[in-house]
């Protein structure tokens, strides 16, 4: 029998869905958190039931705030929701940080949020001396500066982009232990504002024996990967801003090759050049990594785009559920295929399947938020979430990927992802 | 409107036309499709001096092109392996803090798949262009070509790849066929 209910029930009974009680504890960071406690009801050392400081409370209403500040920050209060980073002990800038998606709600991610994976560093580009450049197979080779390309029409899409390496802990025997935006948390969710790289093509003049492009980031590592100039001319964007603002340094200031749905090393940062060719430049980031090799021993190279893939942020790995009661399933679907069609929730670990609700609006690759209403009755379940793309696209089971690409296929993991609750509502990761 | 209210009733059609006309006029023919023929954005590029290209870190292609003339030899790169290279990748090109270069064994079909330059690396060119562009992470892009050529020469003589007195120049790296040169399933095209 299910334990999801019908949406409405919030409506009628109220909510026990208070998340900001941080549980005293071991925890670190963000991880101790405590659904369905009520944050009025605090306890002191002694374990005693202590009233809300109501005078404090107010105290606010009864001096001067702080004075205006030309660029917001968050909350001091939320300062531990943060960028986790993984980076190479001997090169700095060589690794990755995870956007802490149990901490994170709706479908955009604050831009300071966005994860990272770079190479070598993030470049300090001069935008006074910044140029992009089309060369190679082109009947005019073109360089364009900013304020050239600021002049062009523009479009604004909202995109998530994964790496291609995200959640690649899926692939290991034992399920890992970490919050979920600390091995899923290589994607994020912003809106991209640029040129449609088409206008420039034109420009140009693409030979029509060009079939490739090589995109070259000014980065350290002077990170170059091949494109097909199909994907170009179909809806790449040479964008200039994120979520209304101009590019962070860390997302590719000034300029970022913005490609819908495809895998986040594909999408060059610090974008400066295109040089068109006809053949792929086989460059170490699309052939001794971001290829996925299978249990044949052969590994398929250019799958470019991400696949189905949900994930339930909340209840997730560190969050402990309070007492028994109705509790909001939430979390995050996508595909790069196309727009989320359906996403469904099971507390049996998959023998029932509920639908749950979206939030909208829902835009082609782009997140879609989930949310689903669940009767937890203080007893262990299992918790999944599965999504359906409009192209017909089913996210897999762990089991199912596995038998199909074995476990060595390191990049593109989107397999189910389980969360089981104990009776004392702790969460945990499995592979159910 | 102003327009409109001083003249006569007239029927809908033309109205609807008085307004067509008075909007595209105020607005100064602003399109929303200006990817039709008609709206072609103002091309902003300007014409590139060859010079300009030389100047970029080549694209090295599997065919070779790309590659500058050098020559190297693989035991001058062990010296210039240990000088650049060991303190991340291990003396022996065993791995450390960076990836194993040097070694790699058994098939990639078994479930310990062991993916080295040696056992999974489709092209020789692709080490030459990595390490030209990206190598060392503390000082990328300031290798000579010839020492780029021992480097590579030295790699691969190590992984059984290429002998220790052959020279190295763009025409042989071009023409090293890797041991895992079939392997890969191209999804695209």
């Amino acid at each position: 029998m299910s334990t999801f209910l019908d949406r409405r029930v919030f409506l009628e009974h109220g909510l026990r869905l208070s998340l900001a009680t941080a549980a005293a504890g071991t925890l670190p960071l963000a991880q101790a958190q405590s659904l369905g406690e009520s944050p009025s009801a605090s306890k002191n050392r002694e374990g005693m039931q202590t009233e809300p400081q109501v005078n404090q409370f107010l105290a606010s209403q009864h001096k001067a705030g702080q004075a205006f500040s030309n660029y917001g920050m968050p909350s001091i209060h939320e300062n531990r929701v943060i960028r986790l980073i993984g980076s190479n002990r001997m090169v700095a800038g060589n690794g990755v940080s995870w956007t802490p998606l149990e901490s994170l709600e709706g479908i955009v991610t604050p831009t300071g949020l966005h994860f990272e994976r770079h190479h070598n560093g993030v470049p300090e580009v001069d935008p006074a001396r910044f140029a992009f450049t089309l060369h190679g197979r082109v009947a005019k080779p073109l360089r364009f500066d900013l304020a050239g390309l600021l002049r062009y029409p523009m479009q604004s899409r909202m995109l998530f982009l994964e790496c291609g390496g995200n959640s690649n802990a899926g692939w290991h025997e034992e399920p890992m232990q970490k919050p979920v935006g600390s091995f899923h948390g290589l994607v994020s969710c912003s809106e991209w504002t640029g040129v449609p790289l088409n206008y420039l093509l034109d420009e140009a003049g693409i030979d029509r024996k060009a079939t490739w492009a090589i995109a070259e980031g000014l980065d350290a590592a002077a990170t170059e990967v091949s494109i097909p100039v199909s994907k170009l001319r179909d809806d790449a964007l040479l964008a200039l801003y994120q979520n209304g603002e101009r590019l962070r340094a860390e997302n590719g200031y000034p300029l970022r090759l913005i490609l819908p749905g495809w895998e986040g090393v594909r999408q060059i940062k610090w974008l400066h050049r295109l040089e068109f060719t006809d053949q792929p430049v086989m460059s170490r980031n699309e052939t001794g990594e971001y290829t996925q090799l299978l249990p044949s021993g052969k590994a398929e190279q250019f799958d470019f785009v991400m696949g189905p893939k949900s994930l339930i942020t909340s209840p997730s790995y560190g969050q402990t559920l309070g007492s028994p009661g109705i509790f909001e399933v939430r979390g995050l679907a996508w595909s790069g295929h196309g727009s989320v069609a359906k996403v469904e929730v099971s507390a049996d670990g998959g023998k029932s399947w509920s639908t749950a609700h979206i939030d909208g609006p829902v835009m082609p690759k782009c997140f879609a938020r989930f949310r689903a209403a669940w009767k937890w009755e203080g007893k262990p379940a299992v918790l999944q979430s599965r999504v359906k793309d409009d192209q017909g696209n089913v996210q897999p089971t762990r089991a199912n990927l596995i038998a199909q690409r074995g476990r060595n296929g390191y990049f593109h993991y989107n397999a189910i992802v389980s969360w089981a609750v104990d009776s004392d509502g702790t969460v945990r990761h499995v592979y159910a | 409107m102003f327009m409109l209210k001083r003249m006569r009733p007239v029927p809908f059609t033309q109205v609807f036309f008085a307004g067509l006309l008075f909007s595209a006029a105020s607005l100064n023919a602003v399109s929303a499709q200006a990817d039709s023929a008609a709206n072609r954005p103002t091309p902003m590029g300007k014409a590139l001096d060859g010079s300009m290209i030389i100047q970029f870190a080549p694209n090295i292609f599997p065919n070779g092109q790309g590659l500058p003339s050098g020559i190297g030899l693989a035991q001058n790169g062990a010296g210039l392996y240990q000088a650049q290279c060991a303190s991340c990748h291990g003396k022996k090109g065993e791995g450390g803090t960076a990836q194993e270069l040097i070694g790699g064994d058994g098939p990639l079909s078994a479930p310990d798949a062991d993916k080295t330059i040696r056992t999974y690396w489709p092209f020789a060119t692709t080490l030459f262009d990595t390490i030209a562009r990206s190598m060392p992470p503390a000082a990328p892009g300031h290798l000579s070509a010839d020492a780029l050529y021992s480097l590579c020469a030295y790699l691969l003589a190590e992984n059984g790849l290429w002998g220790w007195e052959q020279p190295m120049g763009p025409k042989e790296l071009a023409a090293i066929v890797m041991p895992n040169h079939n392997g890969f399933i191209r999804k695209f095209p």
